[in-house]
């Protein structure tokens, strides 16, 4: 099926100011879209406040508005642009609120203004808890379990369909006072009491208590045909409790065997369809009982994401520009795949490497802000790295991230025992950089991962990072062999340096005179499998170099 | 120390994984990203060296519940990294390495699986030697070079259980299974769609077959050339127009060698999770499972006015699906089983149930 010829001008919003928690992922994918919708010869209406982003370049849209994200301006610029259709599905949460509000108010009835991308009811049905909890599990699939109460009977009944650990939330109170999270049956009744007398309605919600659970994320794409693809999923290494953006997270997932892995792809399938978002990219958030498996669905985003544009550049998929072509009128076959140019957009990328993300804080320009992480996000910015191991990957991360670290390095030797515990145990920042001392100070593997909820398997590869460093510094000689495996590790030169008492240039000397060099792997989002033809490399330590000398 | 030989003089150095020794095979490569447990355990790979393009291999273990087999069939396995940890609260605690030992598979880690792959996909599929031993490059190679290769080799035999067995004594429908290497997901899944399931070797005759009465006949997966296969292709044409007939991978291939197609051998063969094919009659993409070197070629069947195409692989435009249009008869080439990987084509064991139902009025 052809582009949609009924559409002639669409107007896009932005995502405005960048704040914590919005960023510059929403410019990059409003950018791409603009890109894509100008290349069909669609004409472009842009609102965005922010003058500083891409997306605001002249060249960018027929005309671009840099008035505020707010529905009485919007109203303004479709009064006077009368636009046949609006996107809203590409500028983050600012936008797709600020459509929702004109939908709701019939702004954009009086118009004729359709919604491209997901319709009001589908961002309705995935924003609304109860909304949403109802579609899934009309559709069969798990959620946290739930109940509300109004007094102690009814917080008992609750009890049994919730089970322990349960969250006990009073309603309509700040901050949740009077609430808590109970562990035994004491605890519960506590709650239950404190909680009931909090709340100014005497109404509890009690909720199944997640935290330790493992969460996994796909970014899933449908068109207007039905056809659903998963371009990635993502894999985050904190634990549920740990807000998405501040986590380390990884693509695509590491410890679900192809089964679960299946059965989380069968169920983003479901929901994007019973949410109806008609077109375009959504990311839905899982979380997995380690001990048992239980799977249950968190959220939907029913638009382009903070994670799809890590999804996109970790696969090399552009999930922004094809979810622009699939709103209006696209199919996913018909879009040809950029990379492979001879094979379509309608397959799931494979990699064959690692993408791993680490959030960046910067607490210190934040007085009174505490470092621990919860359910608000607090990052503001993050890297990207690639490698073909997570050690890898993992240092080339922390090495880039500019906090004075040239990887997975011992910053915490001097803290006490008590204070590493304490970190361990607390959804702090640098989780991995005390899992590290722990190991090092001769604590369990198992005892590491169960003291701060992270998979056995991610802790168990910061021990062979440390059993790298011993080999390192224990050596007589590095020769080329160890230098390479040294290197696959992820260590830099100057770590390196450091465990052989040298200097990062004198190491540096050495590894050239070894003939020990990265090489430059394409990112192809097929595994090699066909020929790529978009330069878009990522550094490594292999036998054979991908890179072509454009000079 | 292990090393990987190619018949073509490509040597890569690696470490050794599972057992020590040397082994010769076809080199494919395999892009899916999880599902190496039923990779190692499909019967379809016996003869080849499966070289994994995702480079951490093992995270997650090895479990009682994702067999596709009753052990490992193929000769040989390559990857970046095998985890020495394992993950996952349905694993019995065994590393791949332990996993490969017990089963006797000498094995290749620390190697460059990305530079196999471009291999094999600008040079395509060819035979290699994976060896622990202390060989010479040139010894290697040569021995590479003398490994058989797949085509015209029946390996059917040599994966398929002797005698008949009954894998599910109830059902709505009475589906017999014809074993050139069955894979345990198509037997769960005609079990899940209610069929009784009993499974007969490969060596079975259409009379053999057609006594069993059954209402339909799954013609099911297997490794090598189908051509080959000469008396599977003999008892396909004995029980075709008898009986309902579905063909998955080989048994595809062998009801398009029944219906008087041809094969051909694929430069790479297609070995993943995420293969996209349309279904012609609908127009619908699905994210298909495949595992086949060899092929159906169109134009050997064009000419058949009664036999239609009906899938597409869209990467490649080859032949995906037959149907014929007097008979009941059809075959996919891809694994609408899946295990591993993507369910969308699972509707299709309902399609067989239905003209199952349709034939027995």
């Amino acid at each position: 099926m052809p582009r949609r010829d009924d559409i002639h001008k669409i107007l896009i919003i932005g995502s405005g100011p960048i704040v914590i928690g919005q960023a510059c992922e929403f410019d990059y994918s409003g950018a791409q879209a603009c890109k894509a919708l100008m290349a069909e010869g669609y004409e472009l209406v842009l609102i965005n406040s922010n003058p500083a982003t891409i997306m605001t370049d002249p060249i960018m849209a027929q005309r671009t508005y840099i008035e505020p994200i707010e529905p009485k301006f919007v109203e303004m610029i479709i009064e006077r642009e009368r636009p046949d259709a609006i996107l809203p599905t590409l500028g983050g949460q600012t936008a797709l609120n600020c459509a929702m509000d004109l939908s709701k108010s019939g702004v954009l009835e009086k118009y004729g203004v359709k919604m491209l991308g997901a319709s009001a009811e589908a961002i309705a049905k995935a924003e609304d808890r109860q909304l949403f909890k109802d579609c899934m599990i009309k559709i069969g699939l798990d959620v946290p379990r739930s109940g509300l109460a109004r007094n102690t009977a009814e917080a008992e009944e609750a009890l049994k369909i919730v089970s322990l650990p349960a969250i006990i939330r009073p309603a309509f109170t700040l901050g949740g006072k009077g609430g808590g999270v109970a562990f035994n049956e004491e605890e519960y009744r506590k709650f239950v009491q404190t909680g009931l007398d909090a709340s100014p309605i005497r109404e509890i919600l009690i909720e199944e208590y997640l935290a330790g659970w493992k969460e996994f994320e796909l970014e899933v794409m449908r068109d207007r045909m039905d056809n659903v693809v998963i371009i990635c999923s993502i894999e985050n290494i904190d634990p549920m409790g740990v807000h998405t953006g501040d986590s380390v997270t990884l693509a695509p997932a590491q410890t679900l065997t192809d089964r679960e892995y299946q059965e989380m792809r069968n169920a983003a399938i479901k929901c994007i369809r019973e949410i109806g978002v008609e077109t375009g990219g959504s990311n839905v958030q899982f979380a997995v009982n380690p001990k048992n498996g239980r799977m249950v669905v968190i959220e939907i985003n029913p638009r382009v994401s903070r994670s799809s544009a890590l999804a996109s550049k970790a696969t090399g998929f552009p999930i922004a520009k094809i979810a622009a072509k699939l709103a209006v009128g696209y199919t996913l076959d018909e879009i040809p795949n950029d990379i492979t140019a001879k094979t379509p957009a309608c397959f799931e990328p494979t990699i064959d490497y690692v993408a791993v993300k680490i959030p960046r804080f910067t607490f210190e320009k934040f007085k009174g802000a505490e470092a621990i992480l919860g359910s608000s996000m607090k990052s503001v910015g993050e890297v990207m790295a690639l490698g073909r191991t997570f050690k890898e990957a993992l240092q080339k991360g922390y090495r880039s991230l500019e906090t004075g670290v040239a990887g997975l390095d011992d910053k915490l030797t001097n803290i006490s025992d008590e204070q590493l515990r304490q970190g361990l145990i607390t959804a702090v920042p640098d989780r991995l950089f005390f899992a590290k001392e722990a190991l090092k100070r001769n604590m369990s593997v198992e005892e590491v991962a169960s003291l701060c909820q992270i998979d056995k398997w991610f802790i168990y590869n910061v021990k062979q990072l440390i059993d790298m460093e011993v080999k390192i510094a224990a050596a007589a000689q590095i020769d080329a062999e160890f230098m390479l495996e040294i290197k696959r590790y992820g260590f830099g030169d100057k770590q390196i340096a450091k465990l052989r008492k040298s200097t990062e240039m004198e190491v540096r000397k050495q590894r050239l005179a070894l003939g020990v060099k990265p090489v430059y792997k394409l990112v192809d989002t097929c595994a090699a499998e066909f020929e790529a033809y978009t330069p878009y490399y990522y550094s490594t330590y292999e036998r054979t170099d991908e890179s072509i000398a454009s000079a | 120390m292990a090393k990987i030989a190619f018949a073509d003089g490509l040597v890569l150095k690696g470490k050794g994984l599972g057992a020590s020794g040397i082994t010769h095979g076809e080199v494919v490569f395999n892009t899916a990203m999880t599902g190496y447990q039923e990779v190692l355990t499909d019967p379809s790979y016996a003869g080849q060296i499966v070289t994994m393009t995702y480079p951490l291999i093992g995270n997650y273990g090895v479990n009682t519940e994702d067999m596709e087999s009753r052990k490992v069939f193929l000769s040989g396995f390559v990857v970046r990294e095998a985890s020495e940890i394992v993950s996952n609260w349905r694993c019995n605690e065994i590393t791949v390495d332990e996993y490969l030992k017990r089963n006797n598979i000498v094995a290749i880690q620390d190697v460059d699986t990305r530079e196999i792959t471009k291999h094999i996909r600008t040079a395509g599929a060819m035979t290699a030697v994976i060896s622990s031993g202390d060989e010479s490059n040139e010894e290697l190679v040569a021995k590479a070079k003398a490994a058989p290769d797949l085509v015209g080799r029946d390996l059917v035999k040599d994966v398929i259980e002797q005698n008949s067995y009954i894998w599910q004594d109830r059902g709505v429908y009475n589906v017999v299974v014809y074993d050139c290497g069955i894979k345990y997901n198509i037997l769960r899944q005609l079990a899940e769609a209610g069929c009784r399931v009993e499974v007969v070797p490969a060596t079975a005759s259409s009379a053999d077959i057609l006594a069993r009465k059954p209402d339909g006949v799954l013609l099911g997966n297997g490794p090598g050339d189908p051509a080959a296969v000469k008396y599977a292709v003999e008892t396909v044409r004995g029980i075709l127009g008898k009986v309902p007939i579905f063909g998955i991978c080989l048994g595809h291939q062998m009801l398009g060698l029944g219906l008087g197609g041809k094969t051909f051998k694929l430069k790479f063969g297609h070995h993943g999770g995420n293969h996209p094919v349309k279904d012609l009659a609908t127009g619908k993409i699905m994210i298909t499972v495949q595992n086949h070197g060899f092929c159906v070629d169109i134009d050997s069947l064009g000419g058949d006015r009664n036999v239609e195409i009906t899938h597409l692989n869209l990467n490649d435009g080859t032949c995906e699906g037959i149907n014929h249009k007097h008979i009941p008869a059809f075959s996919v080439q891809f694994h609408p089983e899946a295990g591993p990987g993507p369910h969308d084509a699972r509707t299709l064991f309902g399609r067989f149930c239905a003209l199952m139902k349709e034939h027995k009025k």
